[in-house]
């Protein structure tokens, strides 16, 4: 389990303020760039590409999403709700013979239990996706970046934060440099 | 290109490009995103008119269905399960290929399907609500539709569980709202690169809303890869089950011609055929339309013609299987129900259906038809008619010889139930049209993903060779 970052942090630097944004030329640069950001320890930091680059769960240092074992225990769930449901209603609350057929007819009940399993654990899949992303959000101090739109376009990026501990300016700012970056912006928060 | 070529060789060009014309990151966002940002021409709203006008064909059906009921319809009395019932299979069929294509193709890493899944998925999504049309006002008394539900009521009464009719209404509501999810979840990339692009309008407000804030993060990028798998890994086994479930609408009855163990898989080999039919039918006219050529390239129309020929040989087994055993079951009402079916009165669709469906799809056996996009666009139509006679004759030839010979009777339709035909075709384009108007019709940033450049050790390999600089030191 990845340790869940505070979802208010606590107040930036005001100097600093919200932090840095690096561009490169490339998925390859900015996967070395990546590496070397996480090699020299700070936590508050992302990458920003237009498709998903792989390889950059490892240069990050990212652990494994915990989203399947979310949708496992709510698919699950769902279908234990919907085989209750069903026995419910027939052996309690509506118990009516219907072409001689026993009430706690458990094969007739494996296809709504199996679709209603898929459709809990779909939407575990899409609401826990999004609420781990923390979206939607729609308003972010990268935003203020004119160059940061081309994000999902032609752009890779770094940003770090200024909360992060190693957070300095003037250091940070020398190692994007220094790991390739086309050019290195500060973000207002 | 010459280049990328080059450098694309030795590790990422083992097999052929999927995407064509030297396309980089920055083009391709302008390829998807232009239909979007020009005003349509002259015939998108030609289009969008006729499919509106048949769209209002349902509404009045609908309405004078509503009023006057079911009597409407040309059903008699041994065929009480007429067009409607015809025209929901046909579009559930049609629903199938969008999920395929993104999810089983997706947990197969067939790349090329990233060109093509976006569309699909939104043809899956509208061809589930013209489905569900069909439901929705065939139950004669609509103002109690929602006894399909289990929902609490006053009468303390509760649906019927062990009822395939009732598996169908979760079957099918619920893979209408996974394909809803999926789709919009591979959506959201591609509408913040919309949003970038419009600035501070109001298209960029409504977009930016339907983002929800994506910033391309790669934190969000890897919950939201997982979120992909796990929903493609949902979604496969569904659509199996979804036409599966279609199918014991029939086979769990005991009519003969209906009470067939071959239908789960028969179906399902059926609808993806169909699916892949319709699927190519839209993707000949908007590559076209939106000169997606480079994009949607004739290897993908290949790929989706084999699928055909498979599906469609799969289909003309089981049609050959079910006779088999009608005659192996020794069961005479069994066999009169083929009998009937191949030389009765509805001879004439069953041949229809064996010509469109089992012989027409046997030209993709040569590969020139396969890349002939006249061919392709002619077979698909072929198809989408054999498979609309396949339902046809499932239900009406099976039904209209009863037991008794003193109830038979011959179904013809109204002008109602090809109002309500052909209306549902208007509903489909009319939502088609919005779509290919309002949306990225090809899913950006997935075909990013798949150009050469687009991994990370694609330039590594000539950077070396250049200047002997150690790989992952930085260029310090």
């Amino acid at each position: 389990m990845p340790r869940m970052l505070p979802l208010v942090p606590s107040l930036p630097d005001s100097a600093s303020g919200y932090g840095l944004l690096a561009r490169y030329d490339g998925p390859g640069v900015l996967l070395h760039a990546c590496e070397q950001v996480r090699d020299a320890g700070y936590r508050r930091w992302d990458a920003h590409t237009p498709y998903p680059v792989h390889g950059l769960d490892r240069a990050m240092g990212l652990s494994s999403s915990v989203l399947p074992w979310i949708v496992l225990v709510c698919g699950l769930g769902g279908a234990a709700a919907a085989f209750g449901l069903q026995t419910w209603v027939h052996e309690r609350a509506y118990p009516l013979v219907i072409s001689g057929k026993p009430f706690f007819a458990w094969p007739a009940f494996v296809p709504v239990t199996f679709e209603v399993g898929v459709l809990f654990g779909a939407l575990a899949a899409v609401f826990g996706m999004l609420g781990l992303n923390r979206l939607p959000m729609h308003h972010h101090p990268l935003f203020r970046s004119d160059a940061f739109g081309r994000a999902s376009d032609d752009g890779f990026f770094i940003s770090i934060e200024s909360w992060d501990p190693k957070f300095d300016l003037g250091r940070t700012a020398a190692l994007l440099e220094r790991s390739g970056a086309a050019s290195v912006e500060r973000i207002e928060s | 290109m010459s280049t990328i070529q080059e450098h694309a060789r030795p590790a990422f060009a083992l097999e052929p490009p999927l995407i064509l014309g030297g396309h980089d990151f920055h083009s391709i966002t302008e390829a998807v995103a232009r239909p979007l940002e020009t005003k349509p021409g002259r015939g998108w709203y030609a289009c969008l008119g006729i499919s509106v006008l048949l769209l209002s064909l349902l509404g009045i059906q609908t309405a004078w269905l509503f009023w006057e009921g079911i009597g409407i319809w040309g059903l008699n009395n041994p065929v009480g399960w007429g067009w409607a019932i015809v025209n929901f299979v046909f579009w559930v069929g049609i629903g199938h290929a969008g999920t395929l294509i993104s999810a089983i193709l997706f947990l197969f890493r067939q790349k090329w399907r990233t060109s093509i899944n976006r569309s699909a998925e939104a043809m899956t999504l509208f061809a589930v609500a013209c489905a569900l049309v069909f439901p929705g006002i065939h139950v004669g008394r609509v103002w109690v539709a929602y006894w399909m539900f289990p929902v609490p009521n006053q009468m303390s009464m509760w649906p019927n569980f062990r009822s395939p009719l009732l598996w169908d209404v979760f079957a099918v509501s619920i893979y209408g709202t996974v394909s809803l999810l999926f789709w919009y979840v591979g959506l959201i990339p591609d509408l913040a690169t919309i949003r970038d692009r419009c600035g501070a309008t109001l298209r960029g407000k409504i977009y930016g809303a339907l983002a929800l804030g994506w910033r391309s993060s790669h934190r969000h990028w890897q919950h939201y890869e997982r979120a992909y798998l796990l929903l493609a890994a949902l979604a496969t086994p569904l659509v199996l089950s979804v036409h599966s479930i279609v199918s014991m609408d029939f086979a769990v009855s005991q009519l003969p011609g209906w009470h067939t163990t071959i239908f789960p898989p028969y179906f399902v080999a059926g609808a993806i055929f169909s699916g892949f039919a319709m699927v190519l039918t839209l993707m000949v006219i908007c590559r076209t339309v939106f000169g997606l050529e480079n994009i949607i390239t004739i290897r993908h129309f290949d790929n989706m013609a084999k699928i055909i020929l498979l599906t469609g040989t799969m289909v003309g087994y089981a049609y050959g299987m079910e006779f088999f055993i009608a005659w192996y079951s020794g069961n005479p009402y069994e066999q009169f129900a083929f009998v009937n079916r191949a030389f009765g009165p509805y001879a004439w669709a069953y041949w229809t259906m064996i010509t469109c469906n089992v012989i027409s799809p046997q030209i993709f056996w040569i590969k020139k038809a396969r890349t002939s996009v006249l061919v392709l666009f002619v077979l698909s139509i072929f198809v989408n008619v054999g498979m609309w006679f396949e339902r046809f004759v499932i239900v009406a030839s099976s039904l209209h010889r009863d037991f008794l010979p003193s109830s038979w009777d011959y179904y013809t339709p109204t002008m109602w139930d090809v109002a309500a035909f052909a209306g549902s075709f208007g509903l489909f384009f009319t939502l088609f049209c919005l779509f290919v108007r309002f949306l990225p019709i090809v899913a950006a940033a997935e075909v990013k993903g798949v150009l050469p450049q687009a991994d990370p050790h694609y330039d590594e390999t000539p950077r070396l060779e250049r200047s002997g600089e150690p790989v992952g030191g930085g260029t310090h």
